[in-house]
């Protein structure tokens, strides 16, 4: 039962990773494109699936409650500051997404506020991860690090890959979406971008051997682990090559492969612990009969009509969005 | 008063909770007028019903918008500002609120898009059976939401296992617990009535300014109607609810009469300034025999007082004094408005009777007020326990919080949600305003079923003008 859990919260990380992935992603890149029409284009790209894409956080924090209460407890409470920060930035950028396109003399401030939110809470998404790779400061499973204890180089560097990683996913989405400008630029940032990502990915691979981090030794250990970067490269080389034969949808899944293969490496160095390396899986699951309760209702029902949904929305938005799109 | 960390993410709390319970107690009971409303369309194909249906459940999008961006944050505050609460409970209290969670997207999943956007697109009937979805989804919602908060006045079905968390050991003892099903439905009466007093206000309104004058008249006899009915089941319910609470929450019964010493008969304390550090009431007004009456029906019973518990086990007493006593107002003015409002309706055209007209449309707080007034009786006297009786709420905070922190949080989010509650009164009083005009299906792809703020499409929210499209003609 409790793998069952497991599998389902990695499965709703994921999906909630790669889908507001790209939507932030698209968020961060529209103060890069001049006009007002590739803005508009911009955002009729992600308008039908943007806040269907942030339920699944709210369904990761559910279940994190519910099922693993003690790292839902431990999490949240230690990065107290910046999990409101994202929420503010989360609400704040749903708003400015709703109210832009109804207003003309505040126009400009609602794009800050849309821009503004998606790097706000990209940034602290990809700082939560940083730190939890560099450990947090747990003592007996408590954690001891005070407002700030989650705050170190690395994960601060890291909110700034999630930001690279973010704009890759973005701008992959774009060019299956769009189609001429908005599609062009998207397919000009797309290798940038990659680059962007490796050099990331080269820092911190340096850094974590020179700060010694933990997670090093389990790479050591376990050398099976090399399988999902070793996809990961794949991901990229088929990233570039899609780009220069312009293919259109081949992009965003390499950028999904890039992301799984990510969120492989970790979630492998990372088991059977939940927060490294002091809350494993077991000493963080809820009593069984939580989990059977649950299961039945949630896990059986709802959770595949919630995915069975999502299915549709995408597949109903199908295809290319249309140049003049209508409400914006 | 000290400041401390812990009593400003209490204040958090109950302002986000506050402010978030306001929407939902609004949209169960719209949700089940729109179903009423289709039925009656269905069955009797008189087209004020539509045009009802249609008006309302654009003011519906919104308010359920609302609902839901507000309750983002209640998910994820357990977890920062009450990690022991989260972590001790997290094995009941999660699946509680997950399956509540889990419940509003699969309903808005499958039948609040027909709802939004299906009426020209799909068979009446399915259309009527998707409204009743929705309502039936939000009432199941409020069930998960009232069992959760029942388990936390009244604990069951559990051990404590190991780091003092709480086990569940029967799930249908917490399901089934006397307490869920008493407020359970004293919650959804509560939530029914708000709505039955909005409708008939937004009614009398437009009747006032002499438009719309069958719409407004059904508006009024439906609304004020079935609060007619309502109003005493009501009341009926409040007193079950208090009766759990003189058996199984002694302290809060006490704090709700201000009772401070056991008396034998009890008198009750009608009205009076409660004054906690000397343990009396000041300027009372007390009727005898009533107290062991209300308490335990009967004239002769011993009623307990506060000072049989020590100071640090009693809850406040003025707030739940005074909002019970306020929330038993609202409810004595909605019963005689409903009632006579409806003699009036009954006995022919109300147009005027201005007066009558006037107190209808200044009535539209009062479900809103008894119910957040209600909720406050509750919580605050449940005091000190967070879990009652076995939990204290200065055990449930997260215990590293400091008094910074929670300030800049709570200064955030104050801002963001003056911000939204802004902007979404100002949507919704123009949509009210407008009134039940024949508007158009949006076409599909123009907005979506997850986005209902968007369907407010033609309001802007800055001018606040409503710039009517061709086609739609303002009477």
């Amino acid at each position: 039962m409790t793998e069952f859990w497991v599998a389902a919260l990695a499965l709703t990380i994921f999906l909630y990773v790669i889908l507001d992935g790209f939507d932030l992603g698209v968020g961060m890149l529209f103060p890069f494109i001049g006009s007002e029409a590739g803005r508009r284009h911009m955002l009729a790209a992600i308008a039908p699936v943007w806040d269907g894409n942030e339920t699944w956080l709210v369904l990761n924090a559910t279940i994190l409650f519910g099922m693993f209460p003690v790292v839902y407890a431990t999490l949240l409470s230690a990065f107290y500051v910046p999990l409101f920060l994202m929420l503010a930035a989360l609400i704040f950028r749903g708003v400015a997404f709703e109210f832009r396109g109804k207003s003309t003399r505040m126009r400009q401030f609602w794009d800050a506020g849309f821009v503004v939110g998606s790097f706000v809470a990209t940034f602290i998404q990809g700082v939560t991860i940083g730190a939890l790779v560099h450990e947090l400061p747990l003592q007996d499973g408590k954690y001891v690090g005070g407002p700030f204890g989650w705050a170190s180089p690395f994960a601060l560097l890291c909110g700034v890959g999630l930001w690279l990683g973010y704009m890759l996913l973005g701008a992959g989405w774009l060019t299956y979406k769009t189609t001429e400008d908005v599609q062009k630029f998207a397919f000009r940032l797309l290798p940038k971008l990659m680059f962007g990502v490796l050099a990331f990915l080269v820092v911190a691979f340096f850094s974590a051997l020179y700060l010694h981090l933990p997670v090093m030794h389990r790479w050591i250990d376990r050398p099976l682990l090399f399988v999902f970067p070793l996809a990961g490269i794949l991901a990229c080389w088929l990233l570039f090559w899609s780009v220069s034969r312009r293919r259109e949808l081949l992009p965003f899944l390499a950028g999904i492969g890039i992301f799984a293969a990510a969120m492989g490496t970790l979630a492998i160095s990372f088991y059977p612990y939940m927060i490294p390396f002091s809350i494993t899986v077991a000493d963080a699951a809820a009593p069984y009969s939580s989990q059977v309760f649950f299961f039945w209702g949630a896990g059986l029902v709802a959770l595949p009509l919630t995915l069975i949904y999502t299915l549709v929305v995408y597949f109903v938005f199908k295809g290319k969005t249309s140049v003049e799109p209508l409400s914006y | 008063m000290h400041i401390t960390a812990i009593l400003l993410s209490r204040i958090q709390f109950a302002s986000t909770v506050s402010f978030h319970i306001i929407f939902p107690s609004f949209t169960v009971g719209l949700a089940a007028w729109l179903t009423m409303l289709e039925a009656m369309s269905l069955a009797t194909g008189r087209p004020v019903y539509r045009r009802l249906s249609d008006f309302w459940r654009s003011v519906f999008a919104v308010a359920f918008g609302l609902g839901v961006v507000s309750g983002i944050v209640m998910a994820f505050q357990f977890g920062t500002n009450w990690s022991e609460l989260s972590r001790r409970t997290g094995p009941i209290q999660g699946p509680l609120l997950g399956y509540e969670a889990f419940t509003a997207f699969a309903v808005e999943a499958s039948f609040f898009g027909v709802m939004m956007f299906g009426r020209d697109r799909v068979p009446r009937w399915f259309y009527l059976f998707s409204c009743f979805m929705v309502a039936a989804g939000t009432t199941l919602s409020s069930f998960w939401i009232m069992v959760n908060n029942s388990w936390m006045q009244y604990p069951v079905g559990y051990k404590i296992g190991a780091n003092g968390a709480f086990e569940p050991t029967n799930w249908s003892a917490i399901l089934f617990s006397r307490v869920v099903w008493v407020r359970f439905p004293h919650m959804l009466l509560a939530a029914y009535l708000t709505s039955a007093f909005c409708i008939p206000a937004v009614g009398a309104w437009h009747m006032l300014r002499g438009q719309f004058k069958v719409e407004a008249r059904t508006m009024m006899r439906m609304g004020l109607g079935l609060a007619a009915v309502l109003v005493p089941v009501q009341l009926l319910f409040g007193h079950l609810v208090g009766d759990y609470t003189h058996d199984l929450q002694p302290t809060k019964f006490a704090a709700i009469e201000a009772r401070w010493h056991d008396e034998q008969p009890a008198s009750e304390v009608v009205i009076a300034w409660p004054d906690v550090a000397r343990e009396r009431n000041d300027y009372a007004i007390s009727i005898p025999y009533l107290g062991s009456l209300i308490g335990s029906m009967s004239f002769t019973s011993k009623e307990v007082g506060l000072t049989r518990w020590p100071r640090d086990q009693r809850p406040p007493v003025v707030i739940p004094f005074f909002t019970f006593r306020i929330m038993v107002g609202c409810g004595m003015l909605m019963l005689a408005l409903a009632w006579y409002g409806t003699l009036q309706l009954a006995r022919g055209p109300i147009e005027d009777q201005r007066w009558l007209l006037w107190s209808i449309f200044a009535a539209f707080p009062l479900g809103f007020i008894a119910t957040l007034c209600g909720w406050y009786t509750a919580e605050v006297g449940r005091q000190p326990w967070a879990v009652y009786g076995q939990l204290k709420t200065v055990d449930a905070a997260t215990p590293f919080l400091t008094s910074g922190q929670v300030a800049t949080t709570l200064v955030l989010f104050a801002v963001v949600y003056s911000f939204i509650f802004l902007f979404g009164t100002v949507y919704i009083y123009r949509l009210l305003e407008r009134g039940p005009v024949i508007a158009e299906q949006p076409p599909i792809g123009a907005t979506n079923p997850k986005r209902p703020l968007s369907l407010a499409d033609d309001l802007d929210p800055i001018t606040g003008a409503v710039t009517a499209p061709a086609g739609r003609v303002r009477p």
